[in-house]
Protein backbone atom coordinates (compact mmCIF):
# COMPACT_ATOMS: atom_id res chain seq x y z
CA UNK A 1 0.00 0.00 0.00
CA UNK A 2 2.81 2.34 0.86
CA UNK A 3 4.44 1.73 -2.24
CA UNK A 4 2.37 2.18 -4.75
CA UNK A 5 1.08 5.28 -2.77
CA UNK A 6 5.03 6.40 -3.22
CA UNK A 7 4.89 5.71 -7.11
CA UNK A 8 1.02 7.47 -7.13
CA UNK A 9 3.29 10.48 -5.39
CA UNK A 10 5.76 10.18 -8.20
CA UNK A 11 3.11 10.05 -10.66
CA UNK A 12 2.05 13.68 -9.59
CA UNK A 13 5.54 14.80 -9.49
CA UNK A 14 5.98 13.82 -13.08
CA UNK A 15 2.78 15.84 -14.05
CA UNK A 16 3.60 18.85 -12.12
CA UNK A 17 7.49 19.03 -13.75
CA UNK A 18 6.03 18.28 -16.82
CA UNK A 19 3.44 21.57 -16.58
CA UNK A 20 6.66 23.25 -15.11
CA UNK A 21 8.69 22.75 -18.49
CA UNK A 22 5.74 22.99 -21.27
CA UNK A 23 5.26 26.54 -19.91
CA UNK A 24 8.90 27.48 -19.82
CA UNK A 25 10.77 25.72 -23.21
CA UNK A 26 10.02 27.34 -25.93
CA UNK A 27 10.92 25.12 -28.29
CA UNK A 28 8.29 22.79 -29.83
CA UNK A 29 9.93 19.89 -29.60
CA UNK A 30 10.50 20.47 -25.83
CA UNK A 31 6.63 21.42 -25.38
CA UNK A 32 5.66 18.22 -27.10
CA UNK A 33 8.02 15.99 -24.77
CA UNK A 34 6.08 17.87 -21.53
CA UNK A 35 3.33 17.00 -22.75
CA UNK A 36 4.12 13.30 -22.69
CA UNK A 37 5.88 13.22 -19.48
CA UNK A 38 2.69 15.02 -18.29
CA UNK A 39 0.85 12.06 -19.85
CA UNK A 40 3.23 9.48 -18.06
CA UNK A 41 2.89 10.78 -14.88
CA UNK A 42 -1.43 10.34 -15.47
CA UNK A 43 -0.67 6.94 -16.41
CA UNK A 44 1.91 6.22 -13.17
CA UNK A 45 -1.31 7.49 -10.80
CA UNK A 46 -3.66 5.38 -12.78
CA UNK A 47 -1.64 1.72 -12.34
CA UNK A 48 -0.56 2.70 -8.79
CA UNK A 49 -3.68 3.47 -7.62
CA UNK A 50 -5.12 0.52 -8.83
CA UNK A 51 -3.25 -1.48 -6.28
CA UNK A 52 -5.84 -1.28 -3.28
CA UNK A 53 -4.47 -3.58 -0.54
CA UNK A 54 -1.40 -5.88 -0.73
CA UNK A 55 -3.42 -9.06 -0.74
CA UNK A 56 -5.72 -8.25 -3.35
CA UNK A 57 -5.02 -8.50 -7.17
CA UNK A 58 -4.88 -4.99 -8.71
CA UNK A 59 -8.03 -3.52 -10.02
CA UNK A 60 -8.10 -4.02 -13.68
CA UNK A 61 -10.12 -0.91 -14.64
CA UNK A 62 -6.90 1.12 -14.57
CA UNK A 63 -4.86 -0.49 -16.38
CA UNK A 64 -7.59 -0.96 -19.41
CA UNK A 65 -7.39 3.24 -18.71
CA UNK A 66 -3.84 3.12 -19.19
CA UNK A 67 -3.83 1.37 -22.39
CA UNK A 68 -6.94 3.64 -24.31
CA UNK A 69 -4.80 6.67 -22.98
CA UNK A 70 -1.33 5.36 -24.56
CA UNK A 71 -3.52 4.99 -27.78
CA UNK A 72 -4.48 8.70 -27.75
CA UNK A 73 -1.49 10.04 -26.33
CA UNK A 74 0.48 8.34 -29.29
CA UNK A 75 -2.02 9.83 -31.91
CA UNK A 76 -1.75 12.76 -30.60
CA UNK A 77 2.37 13.06 -30.69
CA UNK A 78 2.33 11.84 -34.15
CA UNK A 79 -0.22 15.17 -34.93
CA UNK A 80 1.48 17.57 -32.68
CA UNK A 81 5.39 16.15 -34.40
CA UNK A 82 3.81 16.90 -38.36
CA UNK A 83 2.14 20.05 -37.47
CA UNK A 84 5.38 21.25 -35.70
CA UNK A 85 7.74 19.77 -38.94
CA UNK A 86 4.87 21.88 -41.49
CA UNK A 87 5.48 24.62 -39.17
CA UNK A 88 9.19 24.65 -38.95
CA UNK A 89 9.21 24.14 -42.83
CA UNK A 90 7.51 27.04 -43.16
CA UNK A 91 8.81 29.53 -40.61
CA UNK A 92 12.33 27.75 -40.17
CA UNK A 93 12.20 27.84 -36.43
CA UNK A 94 10.23 25.15 -34.66
CA UNK A 95 8.88 27.57 -31.81
CA UNK A 96 5.33 29.50 -31.50
CA UNK A 97 6.31 32.92 -33.68
CA UNK A 98 5.20 34.65 -30.82
CA UNK A 99 4.95 33.52 -27.29
CA UNK A 100 4.10 36.38 -26.27
CA UNK A 101 0.05 36.75 -25.56
CA UNK A 102 -0.98 39.44 -27.71
CA UNK B 1 -36.87 -8.14 -33.60
CA UNK B 2 -37.87 -10.05 -37.14
CA UNK B 3 -41.91 -9.05 -37.31
CA UNK B 4 -42.23 -7.06 -34.37
CA UNK B 5 -39.43 -4.40 -35.68
CA UNK B 6 -40.99 -1.05 -35.24
CA UNK B 7 -40.01 2.43 -36.21
CA UNK B 8 -38.81 3.03 -32.06
CA UNK B 9 -36.66 0.14 -32.16
CA UNK B 10 -34.51 1.84 -34.58
CA UNK B 11 -31.45 2.80 -32.69
CA UNK B 12 -30.60 6.30 -33.28
CA UNK B 13 -28.49 6.73 -30.77
CA UNK B 14 -25.91 4.62 -32.41
CA UNK B 15 -26.52 5.83 -35.03
CA UNK B 16 -25.97 9.09 -34.13
CA UNK B 17 -22.33 8.04 -33.52
CA UNK B 18 -21.78 4.79 -36.05
CA UNK B 19 -22.73 6.77 -39.13
CA UNK B 20 -20.52 9.68 -39.45
CA UNK B 21 -17.90 7.28 -38.32
CA UNK B 22 -18.17 5.04 -41.23
CA UNK B 23 -18.90 7.70 -43.59
CA UNK B 24 -15.94 9.55 -42.49
CA UNK B 25 -13.87 6.67 -43.25
CA UNK B 26 -15.20 5.88 -46.44
CA UNK B 27 -14.85 9.51 -47.42
CA UNK B 28 -11.28 9.07 -46.15
CA UNK B 29 -10.43 5.89 -48.02
CA UNK B 30 -12.72 7.23 -51.47
CA UNK B 31 -12.12 10.90 -51.84
CA UNK B 32 -14.27 11.17 -54.86
CA UNK B 33 -17.29 10.50 -53.24
CA UNK B 34 -16.28 12.61 -49.69
CA UNK B 35 -18.91 15.65 -50.73
CA UNK B 36 -21.70 13.34 -51.70
CA UNK B 37 -21.00 11.21 -48.46
CA UNK B 38 -20.68 13.87 -46.22
CA UNK B 39 -23.85 15.96 -47.21
CA UNK B 40 -25.64 12.53 -46.80
CA UNK B 41 -24.22 11.64 -43.62
CA UNK B 42 -24.74 14.85 -42.10
CA UNK B 43 -28.43 14.69 -43.32
CA UNK B 44 -28.61 11.40 -41.88
CA UNK B 45 -27.86 12.51 -38.17
CA UNK B 46 -30.51 15.67 -38.26
CA UNK B 47 -32.84 12.90 -38.82
CA UNK B 48 -31.80 10.52 -36.29
CA UNK B 49 -31.94 13.27 -33.50
CA UNK B 50 -35.14 13.97 -34.58
CA UNK B 51 -35.90 10.68 -34.33
CA UNK B 52 -34.36 9.80 -31.03
CA UNK B 53 -36.11 13.55 -29.82
CA UNK B 54 -39.53 11.68 -30.98
CA UNK B 55 -38.94 8.44 -29.11
CA UNK B 56 -37.46 10.48 -25.90
CA UNK B 57 -41.16 12.25 -25.88
CA UNK B 58 -42.68 9.22 -25.79
CA UNK B 59 -40.34 6.95 -23.88
CA UNK B 60 -38.20 9.75 -21.71
CA UNK B 61 -34.19 9.27 -21.20
CA UNK B 62 -32.80 7.12 -24.14
CA UNK B 63 -30.20 4.66 -22.91
CA UNK B 64 -28.33 1.82 -24.60
CA UNK B 65 -25.75 -0.62 -23.28
CA UNK B 66 -23.03 -1.21 -25.93
CA UNK B 67 -22.91 -5.11 -26.65
CA UNK B 68 -25.01 -5.98 -24.26
CA UNK B 69 -22.77 -5.07 -21.03
CA UNK B 70 -24.34 -2.78 -18.43
CA UNK B 71 -23.04 0.54 -16.45
CA UNK B 72 -20.90 -0.88 -14.19
CA UNK B 73 -18.61 -3.06 -16.36
CA UNK B 74 -19.31 -2.06 -19.86
CA UNK B 75 -19.78 0.98 -21.67
CA UNK B 76 -23.47 2.91 -21.70
CA UNK B 77 -24.95 5.08 -23.83
CA UNK B 78 -27.73 7.94 -22.13
CA UNK B 79 -29.28 10.82 -22.99
CA UNK B 80 -31.34 12.87 -21.40
CA UNK B 81 -33.23 16.62 -22.06
CA UNK B 82 -29.48 18.52 -21.82
CA UNK B 83 -27.90 15.91 -23.94
CA UNK B 84 -30.69 16.16 -26.93
CA UNK B 85 -30.02 19.75 -26.93
CA UNK B 86 -26.77 19.63 -27.67
CA UNK B 87 -26.91 17.23 -30.06
CA UNK B 88 -29.74 18.97 -31.84
CA UNK B 89 -27.03 22.04 -32.09
CA UNK B 90 -24.71 19.29 -33.23
CA UNK B 91 -27.09 18.42 -35.88
CA UNK B 92 -28.44 21.46 -37.39
CA UNK B 93 -24.86 23.63 -37.35
CA UNK B 94 -23.69 20.25 -39.06
CA UNK B 95 -26.33 19.98 -41.63
CA UNK B 96 -25.64 23.65 -42.13
CA UNK B 97 -22.02 23.64 -42.22
CA UNK B 98 -21.70 20.73 -44.67
CA UNK B 99 -24.25 22.92 -47.26
CA UNK B 100 -21.52 25.33 -46.99
CA UNK B 101 -18.90 23.16 -47.05
CA UNK B 102 -19.80 21.60 -50.11
CA UNK B 103 -19.32 25.36 -51.97
CA UNK B 104 -16.44 26.44 -50.18
CA UNK B 105 -13.45 23.94 -50.71
CA UNK B 106 -11.09 23.25 -53.27
CA UNK B 107 -11.54 19.81 -54.52
CA UNK B 108 -7.76 18.95 -53.01
CA UNK B 109 -8.98 20.48 -49.62
CA UNK B 110 -12.22 18.89 -49.46
CA UNK B 111 -10.69 14.97 -49.43
CA UNK B 112 -9.32 16.12 -46.57
CA UNK B 113 -11.91 18.36 -44.88
CA UNK B 114 -14.57 15.41 -45.06
CA UNK B 115 -13.14 12.44 -43.49
CA UNK B 116 -12.17 15.27 -40.58
CA UNK B 117 -15.52 17.11 -40.09
CA UNK B 118 -16.99 13.47 -39.83
CA UNK B 119 -14.81 11.96 -37.70
CA UNK B 120 -15.81 15.31 -35.46
CA UNK B 121 -19.22 14.81 -35.85
CA UNK B 122 -18.79 10.94 -34.57
CA UNK B 123 -16.92 12.20 -31.54
CA UNK B 124 -19.24 15.51 -31.08
CA UNK B 125 -22.24 13.23 -30.86
CA UNK B 126 -20.67 9.84 -28.81
CA UNK B 127 -19.31 12.91 -26.58
CA UNK B 128 -22.74 14.01 -25.81
CA UNK B 129 -24.16 10.67 -25.25
CA UNK B 130 -21.70 9.68 -23.04
CA UNK B 131 -22.61 8.82 -19.26
CA UNK B 132 -18.56 7.86 -18.01
CA UNK B 133 -16.02 10.33 -17.40
CA UNK B 134 -13.54 8.22 -18.64
CA UNK B 135 -15.83 7.52 -22.34
CA UNK B 136 -16.11 11.50 -21.86
CA UNK B 137 -12.34 11.68 -22.17
CA UNK B 138 -11.96 9.92 -24.99
CA UNK B 139 -14.35 11.70 -27.09
CA UNK B 140 -13.10 14.44 -26.06
CA UNK B 141 -9.73 13.87 -26.81
CA UNK B 142 -10.57 12.26 -30.35
CA UNK B 143 -12.55 15.66 -30.65
CA UNK B 144 -9.74 17.69 -30.30
CA UNK B 145 -7.36 15.81 -32.40
CA UNK B 146 -9.92 16.31 -34.90
CA UNK B 147 -10.43 19.85 -34.40
CA UNK B 148 -6.54 20.39 -34.46
CA UNK B 149 -6.40 19.09 -37.85
CA UNK B 150 -8.77 20.84 -39.21
CA UNK B 151 -7.47 24.14 -38.08
CA UNK B 152 -4.42 23.23 -39.95
CA UNK B 153 -6.50 22.28 -43.26
CA UNK B 154 -5.81 26.36 -44.07
CA UNK B 155 -2.08 25.94 -44.08
CA UNK B 156 0.13 28.69 -44.54
CA UNK B 157 2.10 29.94 -41.22
CA UNK B 158 -0.98 31.53 -38.90
CA UNK B 159 -2.66 28.77 -39.23
CA UNK B 160 0.16 26.30 -38.40
CA UNK B 161 1.25 28.04 -35.77
CA UNK B 162 -2.75 28.67 -34.57
CA UNK B 163 -3.08 24.82 -34.76
CA UNK B 164 -0.20 23.99 -32.83
CA UNK B 165 -1.08 26.43 -29.61
CA UNK B 166 -4.37 25.01 -29.84
CA UNK B 167 -3.16 21.13 -29.75
CA UNK B 168 -1.15 22.29 -26.94
CA UNK B 169 -3.73 24.02 -24.85
CA UNK B 170 -6.15 21.34 -25.23
CA UNK B 171 -3.94 18.61 -24.55
CA UNK B 172 -3.19 20.28 -21.44
CA UNK B 173 -6.62 20.75 -20.74
CA UNK B 174 -7.65 16.68 -21.44
CA UNK B 175 -4.22 15.60 -19.18
CA UNK B 176 -5.57 17.86 -15.82
CA UNK B 177 -9.22 16.13 -16.60
CA UNK B 178 -7.77 12.45 -16.95
CA UNK B 179 -5.85 13.11 -13.95
CA UNK B 180 -8.91 14.30 -11.90
CA UNK B 181 -11.01 11.13 -13.52
CA UNK B 182 -8.01 8.84 -12.15
CA UNK B 183 -8.48 10.47 -8.53
CA UNK B 184 -12.12 10.02 -8.85
CA UNK B 185 -11.91 6.27 -9.71
CA UNK B 186 -9.55 5.45 -6.36
CA UNK B 187 -11.70 7.60 -4.48
CA UNK B 188 -14.93 6.03 -5.34
CA UNK B 189 -14.53 3.28 -7.55
CA UNK B 190 -16.04 4.12 -10.17
CA UNK B 191 -16.71 6.04 -13.56
CA UNK B 192 -19.84 5.58 -14.59
CA UNK B 193 -21.63 9.39 -13.41
CA UNK B 194 -24.81 8.32 -12.12
CA UNK B 195 -22.90 5.96 -9.53
CA UNK B 196 -20.47 8.31 -8.95
CA UNK B 197 -23.06 10.94 -8.01
CA UNK B 198 -24.75 8.65 -5.72
CA UNK B 199 -21.01 7.70 -3.90
CA UNK B 200 -19.25 10.82 -3.88
CA UNK B 201 -18.79 12.15 0.13
CA UNK B 202 -15.97 15.99 0.51
CA UNK B 203 -13.06 14.75 0.77
CA UNK B 204 -9.22 16.14 -0.18
CA UNK B 205 -9.39 13.75 -3.62
CA UNK B 206 -13.35 14.80 -4.70
CA UNK B 207 -11.54 18.42 -3.83
CA UNK B 208 -8.37 17.50 -5.90
CA UNK B 209 -10.19 15.95 -8.86
CA UNK B 210 -12.44 18.87 -8.63
CA UNK B 211 -9.66 21.48 -9.36
CA UNK B 212 -7.74 20.00 -12.06
CA UNK B 213 -11.09 18.76 -14.09
CA UNK B 214 -12.68 22.08 -13.81
CA UNK B 215 -9.18 24.34 -14.63
CA UNK B 216 -9.11 21.49 -17.92
CA UNK B 217 -12.03 22.01 -18.76
CA UNK B 218 -12.62 25.96 -18.43
CA UNK B 219 -9.26 25.89 -20.44
CA UNK B 220 -10.84 23.90 -23.20
CA UNK B 221 -13.84 26.19 -23.01
CA UNK B 222 -11.52 29.10 -23.39
CA UNK B 223 -12.63 30.73 -20.19
CA UNK B 224 -11.30 33.71 -18.89
CA UNK B 225 -8.03 34.18 -18.16
CA UNK B 226 -7.18 31.19 -20.16
CA UNK B 227 -8.51 31.98 -23.93
CA UNK B 228 -5.21 32.60 -25.58
CA UNK B 229 -5.52 30.47 -28.29
CA UNK B 230 -9.15 30.94 -29.21
CA UNK B 231 -8.92 34.09 -31.66
CA UNK B 232 -5.49 32.67 -33.28
CA UNK B 233 -6.99 29.08 -34.30
CA UNK B 234 -10.74 30.24 -34.79
CA UNK B 235 -9.97 33.45 -36.74
CA UNK B 236 -7.08 31.30 -39.05
CA UNK B 237 -8.95 28.48 -39.93
CA UNK B 238 -11.18 27.53 -43.07
CA UNK B 239 -14.43 29.68 -42.40
CA UNK B 240 -16.71 26.38 -41.87
CA UNK B 241 -13.99 25.07 -39.56
CA UNK B 242 -14.54 28.35 -37.17
CA UNK B 243 -17.77 27.66 -37.19
CA UNK B 244 -17.57 24.26 -36.12
CA UNK B 245 -15.24 25.50 -33.30
CA UNK B 246 -16.98 27.97 -31.87
CA UNK B 247 -20.66 26.83 -32.62
CA UNK B 248 -20.14 23.03 -31.23
CA UNK B 249 -15.99 22.40 -30.13
CA UNK B 250 -15.89 24.71 -27.01
CA UNK B 251 -19.30 23.84 -26.48
CA UNK B 252 -18.35 20.01 -25.73
CA UNK B 253 -15.88 20.75 -22.76
CA UNK B 254 -18.54 23.28 -21.71
CA UNK B 255 -21.19 20.98 -21.63
CA UNK B 256 -18.99 18.09 -19.69
CA UNK B 257 -17.97 20.61 -16.78
CA UNK B 258 -21.81 21.45 -16.90
CA UNK B 259 -22.65 17.61 -16.53
CA UNK B 260 -20.00 17.27 -13.48
CA UNK B 261 -21.49 20.13 -11.53
CA UNK B 262 -25.12 18.97 -11.86
CA UNK B 263 -24.33 15.83 -10.63
CA UNK B 264 -20.82 15.10 -8.95
CA UNK B 265 -19.58 18.64 -7.54
CA UNK B 266 -22.76 20.63 -7.54
CA UNK B 267 -23.68 20.10 -3.70
CA UNK B 268 -19.89 20.71 -2.91
CA UNK B 269 -19.08 23.59 -4.83
CA UNK B 270 -19.13 26.42 -2.51
CA UNK B 271 -17.04 29.11 -3.35
CA UNK B 272 -15.76 27.71 -7.10
CA UNK B 273 -18.99 28.61 -8.34
CA UNK B 274 -18.53 32.30 -7.28
CA UNK B 275 -15.64 32.03 -8.75
CA UNK B 276 -16.65 30.92 -12.22
CA UNK B 277 -19.10 33.04 -11.91
CA UNK B 278 -16.39 36.25 -11.92
CA UNK B 279 -14.27 34.67 -14.39
CA UNK B 280 -17.43 34.57 -16.41
CA UNK B 281 -17.93 38.05 -15.86
CA UNK B 282 -14.76 39.38 -16.60
CA UNK B 283 -15.12 37.35 -19.86
CA UNK B 284 -18.47 38.80 -20.90
CA UNK B 285 -16.46 42.24 -20.49
CA UNK B 286 -12.81 41.88 -22.08
CA UNK B 287 -13.92 39.54 -24.88
CA UNK B 288 -16.60 41.90 -25.58
CA UNK B 289 -13.70 44.79 -25.50
CA UNK B 290 -11.59 43.12 -27.65
CA UNK B 291 -14.29 42.48 -29.92
CA UNK B 292 -14.69 46.10 -30.11
CA UNK B 293 -11.04 47.10 -30.98
CA UNK B 294 -10.62 44.53 -33.83
CA UNK B 295 -10.30 45.45 -37.34
CA UNK B 296 -10.31 41.84 -38.77
CA UNK B 297 -13.83 40.49 -39.72
CA UNK B 298 -12.68 37.31 -38.46
CA UNK B 299 -11.42 38.00 -35.21
CA UNK B 300 -14.09 40.15 -33.94
CA UNK B 301 -15.81 36.98 -34.74
CA UNK B 302 -13.98 35.08 -32.21
CA UNK B 303 -13.81 37.57 -29.07
CA UNK B 304 -17.31 37.86 -29.30
CA UNK B 305 -17.24 34.07 -28.92
CA UNK B 306 -15.17 34.83 -25.77
CA UNK B 307 -17.81 37.33 -24.18
CA UNK B 308 -20.42 34.28 -24.91
CA UNK B 309 -18.63 31.77 -22.82
CA UNK B 310 -18.65 34.14 -20.05
CA UNK B 311 -22.47 34.18 -20.32
CA UNK B 312 -22.56 30.55 -19.70
CA UNK B 313 -20.21 30.33 -16.65
CA UNK B 314 -22.47 33.17 -15.09
CA UNK B 315 -24.96 30.32 -15.18
CA UNK B 316 -22.67 28.96 -12.19
CA UNK B 317 -22.92 31.09 -9.04
CA UNK B 318 -26.55 31.86 -10.09
CA UNK B 319 -27.54 28.12 -10.19
CA UNK B 320 -26.36 27.44 -6.85
CA UNK B 321 -29.59 29.15 -5.65
CA UNK B 322 -32.00 29.47 -7.81
CA UNK B 323 -31.17 26.01 -9.79
CA UNK B 324 -33.10 24.92 -12.75
CA UNK B 325 -33.78 28.49 -14.68
CA UNK B 326 -30.54 29.45 -14.51
CA UNK B 327 -28.97 26.02 -16.03
CA UNK B 328 -31.94 26.14 -18.43
CA UNK B 329 -30.49 29.93 -19.64
CA UNK B 330 -27.14 28.24 -20.05
CA UNK B 331 -28.41 25.41 -21.81
CA UNK B 332 -30.39 27.47 -23.95
CA UNK B 333 -27.74 30.12 -24.32
CA UNK B 334 -25.32 27.44 -25.78
CA UNK B 335 -28.09 26.32 -28.54
CA UNK B 336 -28.88 29.62 -29.79
CA UNK B 337 -25.42 30.97 -29.50
CA UNK B 338 -24.18 27.76 -31.24
CA UNK B 339 -26.45 28.67 -34.51
CA UNK B 340 -25.74 32.41 -34.71
CA UNK B 341 -22.39 32.01 -34.27
CA UNK B 342 -21.72 29.34 -36.53
CA UNK B 343 -24.13 31.88 -39.23
CA UNK B 344 -21.57 34.81 -38.28
CA UNK B 345 -18.68 32.69 -39.33
CA UNK B 346 -20.10 31.65 -42.20
CA UNK B 347 -21.30 34.68 -43.58
CA UNK B 348 -17.73 36.34 -42.35
CA UNK B 349 -16.50 33.16 -44.51
CA UNK B 350 -18.37 34.35 -47.41
CA UNK B 351 -17.37 38.29 -47.30
CA UNK B 352 -13.87 36.57 -47.16
CA UNK B 353 -14.49 34.89 -50.69
CA UNK B 354 -16.10 37.86 -52.07
CA UNK B 355 -13.64 40.21 -51.70
CA UNK B 356 -10.36 38.28 -50.50
CA UNK B 357 -10.18 40.16 -47.11
CA UNK B 358 -12.05 40.34 -44.12
CA UNK B 359 -10.76 44.27 -43.14
CA UNK B 360 -13.97 45.65 -41.58
CA UNK B 361 -13.52 49.16 -42.86
CA UNK B 362 -13.32 48.16 -46.43
CA UNK B 363 -16.38 45.87 -46.44
CA UNK B 364 -17.61 48.26 -49.38
CA UNK B 365 -21.73 48.65 -49.64
CA UNK B 366 -22.00 44.43 -48.75
CA UNK B 367 -25.29 44.83 -48.16
CA UNK B 368 -25.92 45.80 -51.64
CA UNK B 369 -23.96 43.47 -53.03
CA UNK B 370 -24.65 40.57 -51.00
CA UNK B 371 -27.49 40.82 -49.27
CA UNK B 372 -28.01 37.49 -47.81
CA UNK B 373 -24.94 37.04 -46.29
CA UNK B 374 -25.43 40.60 -44.69
CA UNK B 375 -28.71 39.60 -43.90
CA UNK B 376 -27.68 36.32 -41.93
CA UNK B 377 -25.03 38.33 -40.40
CA UNK B 378 -27.61 41.00 -39.04
CA UNK B 379 -29.83 38.53 -37.95
CA UNK B 380 -26.82 35.99 -36.08
CA UNK B 381 -26.18 39.80 -34.80
CA UNK B 382 -29.71 40.42 -33.35
CA UNK B 383 -29.23 36.87 -31.00
CA UNK B 384 -25.79 38.04 -30.06
CA UNK B 385 -27.15 41.03 -28.82
CA UNK B 386 -29.96 39.11 -26.74
CA UNK B 387 -32.57 41.36 -28.86
CA UNK B 388 -36.07 39.94 -28.97
CA UNK B 389 -37.34 38.24 -30.82
CA UNK B 390 -34.22 35.40 -30.72
CA UNK B 391 -33.28 32.73 -29.03
CA UNK B 392 -30.48 35.02 -27.18
CA UNK B 393 -32.66 36.92 -25.73
CA UNK B 394 -34.75 34.16 -24.37
CA UNK B 395 -31.35 32.97 -23.04
CA UNK B 396 -30.68 35.95 -21.86
CA UNK B 397 -33.98 37.03 -20.19
CA UNK B 398 -34.06 34.12 -18.03
CA UNK B 399 -30.21 34.45 -16.88
CA UNK B 400 -30.92 38.21 -15.99
CA UNK B 401 -34.12 37.21 -14.23
CA UNK B 402 -32.58 34.26 -11.69
CA UNK B 403 -29.39 37.29 -10.86
CA UNK B 404 -32.09 39.94 -10.28
CA UNK B 405 -34.30 37.28 -8.16
CA UNK B 406 -31.14 36.70 -6.17
CA UNK B 407 -30.13 40.47 -6.02
CA UNK B 408 -26.87 39.84 -7.73
CA UNK B 409 -27.38 43.26 -9.37
CA UNK B 410 -23.16 43.19 -10.33
CA UNK B 411 -24.02 40.16 -12.72
CA UNK B 412 -26.89 41.46 -13.69
CA UNK B 413 -24.88 44.86 -14.57
CA UNK B 414 -22.14 43.06 -16.22
CA UNK B 415 -24.55 41.15 -18.70
CA UNK B 416 -25.84 44.14 -19.73
CA UNK B 417 -23.04 45.77 -20.09
CA UNK B 418 -22.16 43.25 -21.91
CA UNK B 419 -25.22 43.04 -24.58
CA UNK B 420 -24.56 46.85 -24.88
CA UNK B 421 -20.74 46.31 -26.29
CA UNK B 422 -22.61 43.78 -28.53
CA UNK B 423 -24.59 46.45 -29.59
CA UNK B 424 -21.46 48.75 -30.82
CA UNK B 425 -19.00 45.88 -32.35
CA UNK B 426 -22.50 44.37 -34.30
CA UNK B 427 -23.24 47.82 -35.55
CA UNK B 428 -20.02 48.53 -36.52
CA UNK B 429 -19.69 45.80 -38.98
CA UNK B 430 -23.03 46.88 -40.45
CA UNK B 431 -21.82 50.34 -40.58
CA UNK B 432 -18.73 49.24 -42.52
CA UNK B 433 -21.30 47.22 -44.85
CA UNK B 434 -23.60 50.15 -45.43
CA UNK B 435 -20.75 52.74 -46.56
CA UNK B 436 -18.55 52.68 -49.43
CA UNK B 437 -14.68 52.04 -49.29
CA UNK B 438 -12.51 54.23 -50.62
CA UNK B 439 -10.34 52.05 -52.86
CA UNK B 440 -12.49 49.91 -55.29
CA UNK B 441 -11.07 45.99 -55.43
CA UNK B 442 -12.44 43.20 -57.09
CA UNK B 443 -14.74 40.87 -56.10
CA UNK B 444 -15.53 37.10 -56.69
CA UNK B 445 -19.16 35.81 -56.59
CA UNK B 446 -20.31 33.49 -53.85
CA UNK B 447 -21.99 30.48 -54.08
CA UNK B 448 -25.73 30.48 -53.28
CA UNK B 449 -25.39 27.62 -51.27
CA UNK B 450 -22.97 29.41 -49.05
CA UNK B 451 -24.89 32.18 -48.44
CA UNK B 452 -27.89 30.56 -47.76
CA UNK B 453 -26.57 27.83 -45.44
CA UNK B 454 -25.53 30.89 -43.32
CA UNK B 455 -28.92 32.54 -43.79
CA UNK B 456 -30.68 29.82 -42.38
CA UNK B 457 -28.71 29.67 -39.50
CA UNK B 458 -29.08 32.52 -38.79
CA UNK B 459 -32.59 32.53 -39.15
CA UNK B 460 -32.92 29.05 -36.88
CA UNK B 461 -31.31 31.48 -33.86
CA UNK B 462 -34.31 33.73 -34.78
CA UNK B 463 -36.99 31.06 -34.74
CA UNK B 464 -35.01 30.01 -30.73
CA UNK B 465 -36.83 33.11 -29.51
CA UNK B 466 -40.40 31.83 -30.72
CA UNK B 467 -39.76 27.87 -29.57
CA UNK B 468 -39.09 28.40 -25.51
CA UNK B 469 -41.88 26.52 -24.61
CA UNK B 470 -41.39 23.53 -26.62
CA UNK B 471 -37.74 23.25 -26.23
CA UNK B 472 -37.44 24.18 -23.03
CA UNK B 473 -39.84 21.07 -22.74
CA UNK B 474 -37.50 19.01 -24.44
CA UNK B 475 -34.86 20.29 -21.89
CA UNK B 476 -36.92 19.04 -18.96
CA UNK B 477 -36.94 15.00 -20.40
CA UNK B 478 -35.11 12.87 -17.34
CA UNK B 479 -35.02 15.86 -15.06
CA UNK B 480 -31.25 16.68 -15.99
CA UNK B 481 -30.97 20.18 -13.45
CA UNK B 482 -33.02 18.02 -10.88
CA UNK B 483 -31.43 17.30 -7.67
CA UNK B 484 -28.64 15.87 -8.39
CA UNK B 485 -30.34 12.18 -9.78
CA UNK B 486 -30.37 11.29 -13.04
CA UNK B 487 -33.86 10.80 -13.75
CA UNK B 488 -35.43 7.63 -14.01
Amino acid sequence: MNTAFLYALVGVGLFSLGLYALIVHAHLLRKILAINVMGSGVFLVLVALARRSRDAPPDAVPQAMVITGIVVAVSATALALTLMLKLSGETGRAELPDDRRN
Amino acid sequence: MGAEFTFTDIPWGINLILVPLAGGMVCFLWPRMAKALGLSSAFVVVLSVAGLGWRMQGYGVYRHAMGGWGAPLGIELYADGLSLLMLAATALVGLGVSVYSAGYFEPKQSARFWPLWLVLMAALNALFLSADIFNLYVTLELMGLAAVALVALASGRDALSGAMRYLLATLLGSLAYLLGVALLYHGFGSLDIALLAERVAPNPALWAAMGLMTAGLALKTALFPLPFWLPPAHASAPAPVSALLSALVVKASFYILLRLWLEIFGSLGAGVDALLGLLGAAAVIWGSLHALLQTRLKLLVAYSTIAQIGYLFIAFPLAAASGVSAWAAAAYLALSHALAKAAMFLAAGNLLHFGGHDRIADLDRTVQRLPLTMGAFALAGVSSMGLPPSGGFIAKWLLLQAALAQGRWDLAAVMILGGLLAVGYIFKVLGYAFTQATVLRESRAVPAGMEWAALLLATGAILLGFLAVPVLALLGIGDPFGTGEIGP
